[in-house]
């Protein structure tokens, strides 16, 4: 049975550069009792979608009908509006810290949504919260109810969150992006937590992610979104094993964890077109390889037998282009071909920040470690575990408090200012946030000329010039030489980051988090790029990051790190086969899972032009009236 | 309470927090330079382009004081007390002699309000560009070496911000005696404070940037650092602080001379034109007297305000609307 | 937190005590001689001479400073040059005056400048936003005297003139004597100050909310099903307090210090029109006592601003314990 019913749903957000058509005629229909994935990366609309479904963005402009119970929830007015929201439908947010407020304690926000919809007494209330803060699991809920939301680990918070969504037993959650923020092991926890409370509550659950690895692993059925449309609908396992729409076969294959480590990703080339002027056809066209002269009118709605809605132009099933050929790989370089394998040597390394009151706190501790020429090692570990600040000592960042770290045999800690400016030439670092780590205030051409212009190398258009060859090489266009790092967007202000890096020719190239910020079309593209420049400048990669899929793409070493140690460290391939630590082992586990690919046993059974109300064109007849209605 | 060590970042979340900040970094970001932006943006706010045209107008009247009085054949600190006073000794109003009416020795009116303008936006311009400075300076150096240095300058603005300042100002004038140049040195005395704050936090802020760490980590020196990263992202705070200081000076210098503690009489300024004024509560009857250099006073600081609200609008539009997601 | 308190306070002293050192220095180097206000233009260099041993004036700076300390800890604070009375019943007499015109004043701004603010934020943009806006930045231009001149003109002497008195040109009536006198003084003077000051509340409100509100818990808070009400005052002023807090106690320790302009405006005999009048008269004692008297109301102020921060901020107050 349809608990909630979205047809032909427009959401338009007017800004300052013209109106953002965030959502545009989208349709959905979620069953009673089922998970519902809704999957698309940043822009796609899923999140304005859901949250304009719940009347919460502000200035939004919606029009079409959403079925909730036999309501439309557009068309209810603000008190009515009121009484569904928490009551009938809760919501579970990305961020628990900054969604829960931060001057309340937990129970008293339990307490207040209990109270906002039923005419209970405040002990019954109370009663009632610590009995949902046990269900969730949060030990000694009795105590913790009494505390404040900034005395919880992330994980707890989101089960806070969890529990004062269900605290009133709504018929449908709406969980957006509700394990992005938290370290993989917790997300596992998160939404295991999330299906069994569905289970238990007999609730419904809608979930947005970005992350095609995380919804295969809850949901039942999955729409995926692209620039504001739907593309493809249907069982998870049918979408995701044989996907039918071109996007979603692209999205697969450049997710590294759905790739064989070693093997180049297949990126989807360029990037996602601007919401404030959508293209009429098919607003995957310009990336799609699949493309033919139709798709620059709006494709129809094609149903196949197994549910499979795909909103494309394509009768077969989507084409696999060839993954992009990489050059062949150069002798690691080194200016003193009688060095030794490793470049760089961390011995018994241990930082410590000295605390006001109380013993330091331990940073890193006793950490040895070596980066061998012209590999790339990972370094893995969860938020908080010391592997940026590791890498920031072996840049030479930080001074260790104690403990050695050599660099090409010579010892950081002893070299002059001279010395210490030729290292900078040596080793380059690519920051994680292509947001923070551009200054926004400087044009891209002297961001990248930044390097040459520190040591002295180049100047004027002899400097332009070797910008715009950097440029060209990290796939900018060297004309966009003058544009600000605002003008960019995420994937290619990375590139940015990257020319800048390699600037120099470096040997070591540190990485931290270098793809985490982007999404899973653009982390590929800069994952190859990454590769490709790799082998033809042989570089040495130091590769830091959270998420393993990526790490075990990319790197030959792993090195796990925990609580400022590393537990274990061993060839990429033996660590994944063979892991030897606990932590290890549950960092695995929580991995996303290759997704098998299976061959489409599916059959069209209607297309139909979306926009068109009444009978559509009905091309296989006898299938007809099985497909209309299911 | 000890304030954060560097702690090692989150992960970066992959998608933006709000929907509308979403559906922003989704719409195409076009090819225009942050100053042509800024115009464009001004021009489209219509209360900017009037306080500009305010400003100006006072601007050319300052300037061009010396042609008024030639106009009306009065000078600034002459008495017609024959003409400018009834024959009981009341001022007269407004009419074809007097523009703008006379006071209480018979003087212009009119004359002394372009007079006066040249003294209220010398100040105001003066002591907010002085202050200003001097509020960079310490901001900048405190923020970026932060440590001890930071400690003691950080308690020397608390210090002058914790001083009854208007009292101590008053003291001080009465004691050194009140001239121009006092009086701009204490208004600047005690206005830099404030953009200290704003400085010092937006750089502190800024430290922690990862581009201020990329420039580092390339061997960029501190003054590098300094002047090409940090500074070119602290010109917004500057303008528009700077900007607004402008009509709190004028209003301080208004007041030390309304207490008889600024410009020194029969120099005409706006301040002691209001303090003749209010003398013996002539106003009531001479009302000119006090609407004149008032709605001078008033208009001339409103510009200056709309004009810093507008800058900061159209130089940083995300602040002044607040993330306005939900 | 009690280190935390002990800083705050010694901050305070040593606030004070510069204050203290300013004053005496600046009347140190003034041309004016303390002897000839007291005795008089026609006094003998003998009579002078006198005067000046007896007030301790031919010691060095650093001895006249000492006592002066000495007897301000023995709570002596000295006696006006110029009426000879104590200094301290100078200051009793004044005090409630000013109290009376800064907190009534205070009363007012808030309840103008907040809801202004809240009003303005709930909808950016929309036509209540503009008039509040354009309230604030009116208000905020507006030099106190000026406001209080056409106050009085136009609400006392323009009705007066016709005949009709609406309000009393100034002065002051105790409010033991008269309570609704009292007010019925009070009244355009808190308003000019109250316009002028509730401006820049509104402003800062206005920012404030406008910064919680696209908070990620206020959309949660929305999420829940509160109502708009809940959400505005529970949810996002609670968050938008702390400033305005730490703004207010500023305000109010400057103020008590004298609210010099206003009262000078409407006549009323407050601390700032009596440091108006000692300044002019080079009346040492009385200056230095209204000075460190303003320091003191400032650093008393600042003080309680802090605790209330760390009362009102639930994770200053959790680290604390």
């Amino acid at each position: 049975m349809a608990l909630l019913e979205v047809s032909n749903l427009v959401v338009d957000i007017p800004t300052e550069d013209g109106t953002v058509h965030a959502v545009q005629d989208v349709s959905f229909t979620v069953h009673e009792g089922e998970f519902f994935g809704i999957v698309g990366e940043s822009g796609s609309g899923k999140s304005v979608m859901v949250q304009s479904i719940m009347g919460l963005v502000a200035g939004a402009r919606t029009s079409g009908t959403v079925d909730f119970r036999g309501r439309n929830l557009l068309a209810l007015d603000d008190e009515a509006m009121r009484s569904v929201r928490g009551r009938e439908i809760g919501m579970i947010f990305q961020d628990p810290l900054s969604s829960l407020h931060p001057q309340y304690t937990v129970g008293w926000q339990i307490v207040e949504q209990i109270r906002a919809h039923e005419k209970i007494s405040q002990q019954a209330a109370k009663a009632r919260a610590i009995e949902l803060l046990e269900r969730v699991r949060i030990p000694d809920a009795a105590a913790r109810f009494d505390a404040y939301p900034h005395q919880f680990s992330g994980g707890m918070r989101q089960r806070v969150m969890i529990a004062m969504a269900l605290s009133l037993g709504p018929a449908l959650i709406i969980a957006d992006e509700p394990t992005t923020a938290l370290d993989s092991t917790v997300q596992a926890q998160i939404l295991d937590l999330l299906d069994e409370m569905r289970r238990e509550f007999g609730a419904t659950v809608v979930m947005i992610s970005h992350d095609l690895g995380v919804l295969a692993r809850v949901a039942d059925r999955v729409m995926v979104m692209y620039a504001g449309r739907r593309m493809e609908l249907g069982e998870s396992a049918n979408v995701l094993c044989s996907p039918a729409h071109p996007y979603t076969a692209g999205l697969l294959r450049s997710s590294a964890f759905n790739r064989e480590p070693g093997t180049p990703l297949v990126p989807i080339a360029g990037r996602p077109p601007s919401l404030l002027a959508p293209p009429s056809g098919c607003a995957f066209a310009s990336r799609c390889p699949d493309a033919m002269s139709i798709c620059s009118e709006r494709p129809p709605l094609r149903r196949y037998d197994d549910g499979t809605e795909v909103a494309c132009w394509l009768e077969g099933e989507p084409g696999e282009p060839p993954a992009p050929e990489l050059p062949p790989a150069v002798e690691a370089r080194s200016d003193d071909p009688a060095a030794d394998a490793s470049i760089v040597r961390v011995e018994s390394l241990r930082l410590a920040f000295p605390q006001r009151r109380g013993p330091a706190s331990v940073v890193l501790d006793d950490i040895t470690l070596e980066v061998r020429r012209g590999e790339t090692l990972g370094l893995v570990g969860e938020s908080g575990c010391g592997k940026t600040t590791l890498a920031r000592a072996i840049a030479g960042l930080v001074a260790p408090t104690a403990g050695t770290v050599t660099f090409d045999g010579h010892e950081l800690s002893t070299l002059g200012r001279r010395e210490w400016r030729s290292l900078r030439r040596r080793v380059q670092v690519v920051f994680q946030d292509p947001f923070g780590s551009l200054n926004p205030r400087r044009r891209v051409g002297s961001i990248i000329g930044d390097p040459f212009r520190i040591h002295g190398l180049a100047s004027g258009a002899e400097r332009r010039a070797e910008v715009q060859e950097l440029m060209e090489l990290v796939g900018l266009n060297p004309e966009h030489y003058n544009r600000f790092p605002s003008q960019f967007s995420g994937g290619q202000r990375q590139r940015i980051g990257i020319a800048r890096a390699i600037a120099l020719k470096p040997e070591l190239v540190i990485l931290d988090e270098p793809v985490s910020a982007l999404d899973v079309s653009i982390q590929a593209q800069v994952l190859n790029l990454l590769d490709e420049l790799q082998r033809t400048l042989g570089l040495t990669y130091l590769f830091i990051s959270h998420d393993l899929s990526v790490v075990r793409h990319v790197c030959d070493r792993i090195a796990v790190m925990e609580g400022g140690r590393i537990i274990e460290l061993d060839d990429a391939d033996r660590l994944y086969r063979d892991p030897q630590q606990p932590f290890t082992k549950r960092l695995l586990a929580a991995a996303a899972p290759e997704i098998p690919r299976t061959p489409a046993r599916r059959r069209l059974v209607r297309a139909a032009r979306p926009r068109e109300a009444g009978p559509a064109p009905v091309l296989l007849p006898e299938r007809a009236i099985e497909g209309a209605r299911r | 309470m000890s304030l954060s060590t560097s702690k090692p970042p989150a992960p970066r979340l992959a998608t933006p927090k709000t929907a509308a900040i979403a559906a922003r970094n989704a719409a195409d970001v076009q090819l225009r330079g942050s100053w042509s932006l800024t115009f464009a943006r001004l021009r489209r706010d219509p209360a900017s382009i009037g306080s500009i045209a305010v400003i100006l107008l006072i601007v050319a009247f300052a300037i061009g004081a010396p042609l008024v009085a030639a106009w009306t054949g009065h000078g600034p600190t002459e008495q017609f007390r024959d003409t400018g006073l009834s024959p009981s000794g009341i001022p007269v109003g407004p009419s074809a002699e007097f523009l703008l009416g006379a006071d209480q020795l018979g003087r212009d009116v009119l004359v002394r309000l372009a007079y006066g303008a040249q003294v209220s936006l010398l100040v105001g311009v003066v002591a907010s560009i002085a202050a200003s400075m001097i509020g960079v300076v310490v901001g900048v150096v405190a923020g970026f070496f932060g440590g001890p240095v930071d400690t003691v300058l950080s308690r020397i603005t608390d210090l002058v911000m914790s001083v009854p300042f208007l009292l101590c100002a008053i003291a001080l004038v009465a004691v050194l005696g009140p001239s121009l140049p006092l009086s701009i040195a204490v208004i600047v005395f005690f206005s830099w404070t404030g953009l200290a704050r704003v400085i010092r936090g937006q750089v502190m802020a800024l430290r922690h940037r990862e581009f201020v760490e990329a420039a580092r980590s390339l061997g960029a020196s501190r003054t590098s650092i300094m002047f090409r990263d940090i500074l070119p992202n602290l010109v917004v705070p500057i303008i528009v602080y700077t900007t607004l200081m402008i009509p709190s000076a004028i209003v301080f210098e208004a007041t030390l001379s309304f207490l008889g503690l600024g410009i020194v009489p029969p120099t005409p300024s706006w301040g002691n034109m209001l303090a003749d004024a209010a003398n013996g509560s002539l106003y009531l009857i001479a009302w000119w007297m006090v609407v004149v250099p008032g709605g001078a006073l008033l208009a001339l600081t409103l510009a200056f305000n709309l004009l810093g609200d507008g800058l900061r609008d159209a130089l940083d539009p995300a602040a002044s609307k607040g993330g306005k997601g939900a | 937190m009690t280190r935390f308190i002990l800083s705050r306070v010694g901050f305070g002293l040593l606030v004070l005590f510069l204050l203290s050192v300013f004053v005496f220095v600046l009347f140190y180097v003034s041309p004016s001689d303390p002897a000839r206000i007291i005795a008089g233009d026609k006094a003998t260099e003998e009579l002078m001479a006198q005067i000046r041993v007896k007030l301790g004036l031919d010691q060095p700076i650093y001895v006249q400073y000492l006592n002066f300390v000495g007897n301000l800890l023995r709570g002596d604070i000295g006696f006006s040059y110029r009426s000879g009375l104590p200094v301290s019943d100078l200051l009793y007499a004044r005090i409630p005056v000013t109290m009376s015109l800064v907190f009534g004043a205070v009363v007012l701004w808030l309840a103008i400048g907040i809801p202004i603010g809240i009003a303005s934020a709930k909808h950016p943009g929309s036509l209540r936003d503009r008039f509040g806006q354009g309230f604030a930045i009116v208000g905020i231009s507006f030099p106190t005297f000026v406001l209080g001149m056409m106050a009085l003109f136009l609400l006392y002497f323009l009705p007066t003139k016709a005949g009709v008195t609406l309000f009393p040109p100034g002065g002051y009536v105790p409010f033991a004597q008269d309570p609704l006198g009292w007010a019925w003084h009070l009244i355009l003077p808190w308003t000019t100050l109250a316009l002028v000051v509730a401006a820049v509340y509104a402003r800062l409100t206005r920012g404030q909310m406008l910064e919680v509100l696209g908070q990620d818990y206020i959309r949660t808070a929305r999420a829940k099903g509160l109502t708009e009400r809940r959400i505005t005052y529970t949810h996002a002023f609670r968050s938008a307090m702390p400033p305005l807090v730490t703004q207010l106690g500023i305000d109010i320790g400057l103020m008590l210090g004298g609210v010099i302009v206003i009262e000078q405006v409407f006549g009323l005999l407050g601390v700032g029109s009596l440091a108006v009048t000692s300044v002019a008269m080079q009346d040492r004692p009385v200056v230095i006592a209204i000075v460190l008297l303003g320091g003191v109301f400032v650093v008393v102020a600042n003080l309680v601003v802090d605790l209330l921060y760390a009362v009102l901020d639930s994770r200053v107050r959790t680290a604390a314990r």
